[in-house]
């Protein structure tokens, strides 16, 4: 009979941290770059340099390490790690290695087998390599060095992941801490996350009573989610194959580690490093970087600072009313999810308990921030320190007089991108100030509406004759032109009502 | 201690240079006599002695993150071997992928 073969799976995971600068020069970080333009003799690894740590990268890795409920040792250390690869021009790669910045903490992930706590070894920094392509003509290779030394933080996890599905469930979750937190933008096109994960069976229980495992595959380089569960899913079975054939010879104990790549057009891994040929990385401790001793005080400080994490938000959302998906946008940052909190409450406030329904402020909140905000920040007309709480409540403003008919929904919108224009300009308005100053606010008045719609009617005599004949779409373009008549002013619902009168008389 | 020729060949290919036999027989030697030193200083009793991290007594050296100019990619390129327009020219990798 055959044992039960468990997967067990530990993930590595890289992210470039958010910095403007390097981990230990002042080079920018940054994906366009002319090749080679962002270095210098620290990156480059001239000798006679000396490496300085950046402060805003430590402490972004020391407060992922805390998101991630970890331990953070009084001291942690910078350690070389030598290979030899054009990618790294100082033929060692700076990092930690046995006192890292956390430690033994955990990441619960919630599965369709319900939440799996998911530990994690540690959380180190450490630098990027360059970027290493192959020539298409020609027997050489071209290297840029402009990715060399872009701060690299390292998640490590326990073995604990049991199966693809929940190795990616789990790369997801990491992914939408760090971009919440805003410790890496995490664009997986652009490199900013790696994952590799570490595939193994549990075989069953040895002659000793220890469990005995399938040697270890380790993959390389993973850069999309689906690329990993595709991975893992490919590696269980290929274990699953390999010891079924040779019981006897298809374990840890025999064959230690292997380093896979990962074809995604084929579907397959393959043999990049058996462990005969694995590296020797000869770690010794950095010497030019001295020890990074956090003050408790400090490392306190970054915890308490910690926002409301995605889980506990999460829950509180949709206990809220909010649906999963419209959680889940909020959640993708968390400066936007500040921004829908002050706005929601200031909203809620507004109506001085419960003029409106609780249903209807939260579907305003959704609109105005997932649509006209999500929007303006897409556009780089507004950036993240701009959706100050000052901002949510002037927004708030706005969205009352949209809602008590002051103006109609298209101004509306046009109030927000001149208030976002003021707020550039350094010369801030409110969207009553707008609206008086440009005499936006809409019109009510049936007589005046009834003039801008028979001068739709009059000039659009066959739109009036499509819709007679049972086109029933022409009437958007009838309702169009008499809005345009208007100036976009008139109220919307006084316009549908008079026009379809006169159309059905 | 005295090391192994292989071993002396294995510190070679992880250093990337070629030995003769007669270099193999002086670095041999040469490492042998540090490896000694070491095995020397392994007599002292550093039970109740912290490993030294660092050779300075500080910690703490940081800077803020602020980006500062960087080389020009002439600049860059000058002392290298080899280019190709913007680019370092180097020998062709088989290995895929990077190690870091």
């Amino acid at each position: 009979m055959t044992a039960e073969l468990v997967p067990t799976i530990g993930l590595e995971v890289h992210m470039h941290l958010a910095t403007r600068s390097k981990m230990f020069c002042g080079c920018r970080v940054a994906y366009d770059a002319r090749p080679n333009s962002l270095v210098c003799p620290v990156c480059l690894g001239m000798p006679g340099v000396l490496p300085v740590m950046n402060k805003l990268a430590v402490e972004l890795s020391v407060r992922m390490a805390l998101a991630l409920n970890c331990t953070i040792p009084d001291f942690a250390k910078w350690d070389r790690k030598h290979y030899y690869y054009p990618d790294l021009p100082k033929n060692y790669q700076i990092s930690q290695y046995d006192q890292p910045l956390g430690i033994n903490g955990y990441l619960d992930v919630e599965t369709p087998a319900g939440t799996r706590r998911i530990g994690i070894t540690r959380v180190h920094l450490e630098e990027d390599a360059g970027k290493l392509m192959h020539a298409e003509h020609g027997n050489y290779s071209i290297v840029d060095l402009n990715r060399t030394g872009t701060p690299l933080l390292e998640v490590v996890s326990e073995p604990d992941v049991r199966g693809a599905e929940e190795a990616r469930l789990y790369a997801e979750t990491l992914r939408q801490l760090a971009v919440y937190l805003g410790i890496s933008y995490c664009n997986m096109q652009l490199g900013q996350m790696r994952c590799e994960p570490n595939v193994s069976l549990r075989i069953g229980a040895g002659p000793d009573g220890k469990p005995l495992y399938t040697p270890i595959s380790e993959l390389k380089n993973l850069n999309s989610f689906r690329s990993v569960e595709r991975a893992v899913t490919f590696e269980i079975a290929r274990h699953r194959q390999e010891y079924l054939a040779d019981p006897g010879n298809y374990t840890l104990a025999k064959q230690g580690k292997s380093t896979r790549g990962w074809r995604d057009d084929e579907g397959i891994s393959f043999l990049q490093r058996s462990k005969e040929e694995a590296h020797d990385y000869r770690y010794l401790p950095e010497p030019d970087l001295v020890p990074f001793v956090p003050e408790r005080a400090w490392v306190e400080e970054l915890r308490k600072n910690l926002p409301e994490l995605p889980r506990a938000r999460r829950e509180r959302y949709i206990k809220m009313g909010l649906s999963e998906e419209t959680a889940d946008m909020l959640l993708a940052e968390a400066f936007v999810a500040n921004f829908w909190d002050v706005f929601h409450e200031t909203l809620e406030h507004h109506q001085g308990a419960g003029k409106w329904p609780i249903k209807r402020v939260l579907e305003l909140a959704n609109n105005w921030t997932l649509q006209d905000v999500r929007r303006a920040l897409n556009e780089k007309t507004i950036d993240a320190p701009s959706l100050h709480a000052e901002f949510a409540k002037q927004l708030a403003d706005l969205v009352v007089l949209v809602e008590t008919g002051v103006i109609n929904r298209n101004t509306g919108a046009e109030v927000f991108n001149k208030m976002i224009k003021a707020k550039l300009d350094l010369n801030p308005k409110s969207a009553a100030e707008i609206v008086k100053e440009e005499n936006l606010a809409q019109t009510s008045d049936s007589s005046a509406i009834e003039a801008f719609v028979d001068q739709a009617l009059a000039a659009n005599a066959k739109a009036v004759e499509d819709y007679r004949g049972g086109k029933k779409a022409s009437f958007g373009r009838l309702m169009g032109e008499a809005m345009k008549a208007s100036g976009g002013k008139a109220n919307p619902q006084l316009v549908k009502e008079i026009l379809l009168k006169k159309l059905g008389g | 201690m005295a090391l192994s020729k292989q071993e002396v060949l294995k510190v070679g290919t992880l250093s990337r240079i070629r030995l003769t036999e007669a270099e193999v027989e002086k670095f041999g030697t040469q490492l042998s006599a540090i490896l000694g030193y070491v095995d020397k200083l392994r007599e002292l009793d550093t039970r109740n002695v912290e490993p030294l991290a660092h050779a300075l007594p500080i910690h703490n050296v940081l800077r803020p993150d602020e980006p500062r100019p960087s080389l020009t990619p002439e600049e860059a390129l000058g002392g290298a071997p080899e280019a190709a327009g913007d680019f370092f020219r180097v020998p062709r990798v088989l290995d895929e992928g990077t190690s870091a």
